[in-house]
């Protein structure tokens, strides 16, 4: 086994009254794309800023390529940062902006310009070297500073929310450029972000963080089909949650009563006991005028709510017995047409190796 | 005629026939006596009442006038090293109250913007008052608040020195130009360090932490990170406020006046105690002189300022 590019272990930073990090341990392989991802102030940006040095004072261990952090100031550390607000230096060119951390190194001046041109045509500004910052998009204020830290040539580059300030095409555009760049240059990236799908489609394992913790480190597939617990299920894509209570198991699946659909049988590995949430996803449910044939399907009747139209597919939110409340993707191709209106009775109903059991 | 109802925004004021007249009076209120001011310099009479044709000659009256001169000299000599010691004190103040976090912080703005509101009169006495004190203390070394400095200095033998040779050598060397002008100096560096203070951390409140974090991230210690990237961020600020230093110590006048030994004149001083006895001409032209070096250095510093295309 290769040995961990980053290793964090025991890792616990406080501040005054807030754990900001509680105790969280992984590793990173080397050439990984990882993504900390997780909801605003869940300690993900400081676990980062951690690993970079920024913020010190806290316990545990964070060892870079075999090397242990602990007292080395983060202009000695083989890690480099793009930040969240790139922090292009205003009174430089885009050209000693990427050569300042070459110069201040002490790297001889014939060394630098070559690879500070490598640097800049690697993110495509070669063509805007001799520009200030104030004269580029945001974009371009991102490729640069993206060009700053990798011609340092770091073990890994740590990405702080680098996409949240692009409007939603260039996010779209730098996400495929991210992963693109990683792949042709080699090296770990770790990214923080709070958007899901910046996560999932970018890296290759995805630490879920709430509260200071890890939740689940997972692949994208394996978190969104997979979540372990109500939190990374809600919190990685849209789901819907039924309160359960589990009646009993047996070789084909848990019994429970649910909320709205009486008792239904789902295939789960693993022991269930007491309330559990039955979760699902919106795109796996079916929507039709007559009750499902497959007598096997967990069905439910209900009344079209809500629709929220998005162009290729429509939000339908179905009121159920019972007061459920079921969100429905639902594709807009020629079976859809005339089904969606509001008040219109309806048929819900997935198959049960869909559904999940998250024990609270 | 129906009458048309304006429909002027709040902002769309130089619309108003009224406001243009307004500012226009404004306008020459402000800017005609220093218009007058230039033009009568170059007036032909020892009246600034009529106009009798061009002449250039009070300004070789003025540059021969000694005691005009050295007044002026002195005026510009004070606002340098006022400037200097102003600018380098303000500008650390402002990053010592923007870099740390210690008790009592705010008091401590406070007090260090105090010169700025304090009536200039209540400085003046203050200074003159202390000044005073202390010239008392070097006097009366021997007997008076300050003998314990005559022990100090008994009990280092090789040199030799009692108090009064200290106190002689100590008016000796402050009478000597332009250390005698230090007493004025101290009391210019004391008004307008503060404005150098407060226009240096206004600038570097809009200081993003991310650049200092980068510059660090990237590989660079303490004092590159201060020289590369904190120190060119802040330096418009610190051209502004010496400018502004060097401006409040070229024209302060009540101050000075206190603070002002018989053998120190400043220019303001100097004029005040000729325009008594009327005003000539020749001032007209010493203190056009003075308008064009305070506009020179404003456009120099203003230069300055300006990106630059070449380097960062």
């Amino acid at each position: 086994m290769t040995r961990p590019i980053v290793s964090i272990k025991n890792v616990t930073k406080r501040y005054p009254g807030v754990v900001a990090v509680d105790d969280v341990s992984f590793d990173i392989m080397p050439n990984e794309f990882f993504a900390l991802l997780g909801p605003s102030g869940c300690g993900k940006t400081t676990l980062l800023r951690m690993i970079a040095g920024l913020e010190t004072s806290g316990t545990g261990d964070i060892i870079v390529d075999g090397q242990n952090m602990e007292g080395v100031p983060a202009n000695k550390r083989p890690v480099n940062m793009v930040f969240q607000s790139y922090a292009v230096f205003p009174h430089m060119t885009v050209r000693n902006n990427v050569a300042y951390g070459l110069k201040v190194t002490g790297v001889a001046a014939d060394e630098i310009a070559p690879r500070v041109e490598e640097a800049l045509e690697m993110v495509q500004m070669g063509a805007m070297a001799d520009r200030k910052p104030d004269q580029l998009s945001g974009g371009q204020r991102q490729r640069v500073a993206l060009a700053r830290a990798l011609v340092k040539r770091p073990k890994v580059l740590l990405l702080d929310e680098p996409l949240s300030a692009l409007d939603a095409k260039l996010r779209e555009h730098m996400q495929l450029e991210l992963a693109r760049l990683q792949q042709v240059i080699g090296i770990t990236f770790i990214i923080v972000t709070h958007d899901q799908d910046e996560a999932l489609s970018m890296a290759d394992r995805i630490a879920v963080m709430e509260k200071g913790g890890v939740r689940q480190i997972a692949g994208p597939e394996e978190l969104y089909e997979k979540p372990q617990s109500r939190f990374v299920a809600d919190f990685i894509g849209k789901i819907n949650l039924i309160d359960a209570t589990v009646s009993g198991t047996s070789s084909v699946g848990v019994t429970c009563m649910a909320k709205g659909l009486g008792r239904v049988v789902v295939p789960h590995d693993g022991a269930a006991s007491g309330s559990v949430s039955l979760a699902v996803r919106p795109e796996k449910l079916v929507l039709a005028d007559t009750a499902p044939s497959s007598g096997a399907d967990i069905s439910a009747k209900g009344v079209i709510r809500d629709v929220a139209y998005y162009g290729d597919v429509s939000n339908v939110f179905v009121t159920c017995p019972d007061g459920l409340e079921l969100a429905v993707n639902v594709q807009n191709d020629r079976a859809a047409a005339g089904l969606l209106e509001n008040g219109r009775e309806v048929y819900v109903s997935w198959h049960p190796s869909d559904t999940l059991i998250l024990q609270e | 005629m129906a009458r048309r109802k304006s429909k002027r925004g709040p902002l769309d004021y130089a619309k108003s026939p009224w406001l243009i007249g307004f500012g226009l009076i404004t306008f020459i209120l402000l800017y005609a006596p220093i218009a007058q001011l230039i033009a009568f310099s170059f007036n032909d009479s020892k009246r600034n009442i009529v106009w009798r044709g061009f002449t250039t000659k009070y300004y070789a009256k003025a540059w021969n006038d000694p005691a005009l001169v050295e007044a002026f000299v002195n005026s510009i000599t004070i606002a340098v090293m006022c400037t200097m010691v102003a600018t380098i004190i303000g500008t650390a103040t402002a990053l010592w109250l923007w870099r740390f976090r210690f008790p009592a912080k705010s008091a401590a703005e406070g007090v260090m913007a105090l010169p700025i509101v304090i009536p200039e009169i209540c400085m003046g006495v203050a200074v003159l008052v202390m000044y005073s004190r202390f010239g008392s203390w070097m006097r009366g070394v021997e007997t008076g608040p300050l003998h314990w400095l005559n022990e100090f200095w008994a009990i280092w033998p090789p040199l030799n020195l009692d108090a009064f040779t200290i106190a002689r050598i100590w008016n000796e060397f402050f009478s000597v130009w332009p250390l005698n002008l230090g007493a004025i100096t101290a009391a210019h560096i004391a008004f307008s360090f503060p404005f150098v203070a407060v226009v240096v951390r206004a600038r570097l409140a809009g200081f993003n932490r991310e650049f200092e974090e980068a510059s660090k991230d990237l590989g660079a210690s303490e004092w590159q990170t201060f020289w590369n990237v904190v120190l060119p961020f802040m330096m418009p600020g610190v051209i502004a406020g010496a400018l502004l230093s060097f401006t409040l110590s070229l024209d302060d006048f009540v101050i000075t006046f206190f603070t002002a030994g018989p053998e120190t004149n400043t220019f303001p001083v100097k004029v005040y105690s000729l325009v008594r006895r009327g005003v000539s001409p020749d001032i007209n032209a010493a203190s056009t002189v003075l308008i064009v070096i305070t506009l020179v250095a404003t456009i120099i510093a203003m230069r300055m300022q300006a990106p630059s295309k070449t380097e960062g």
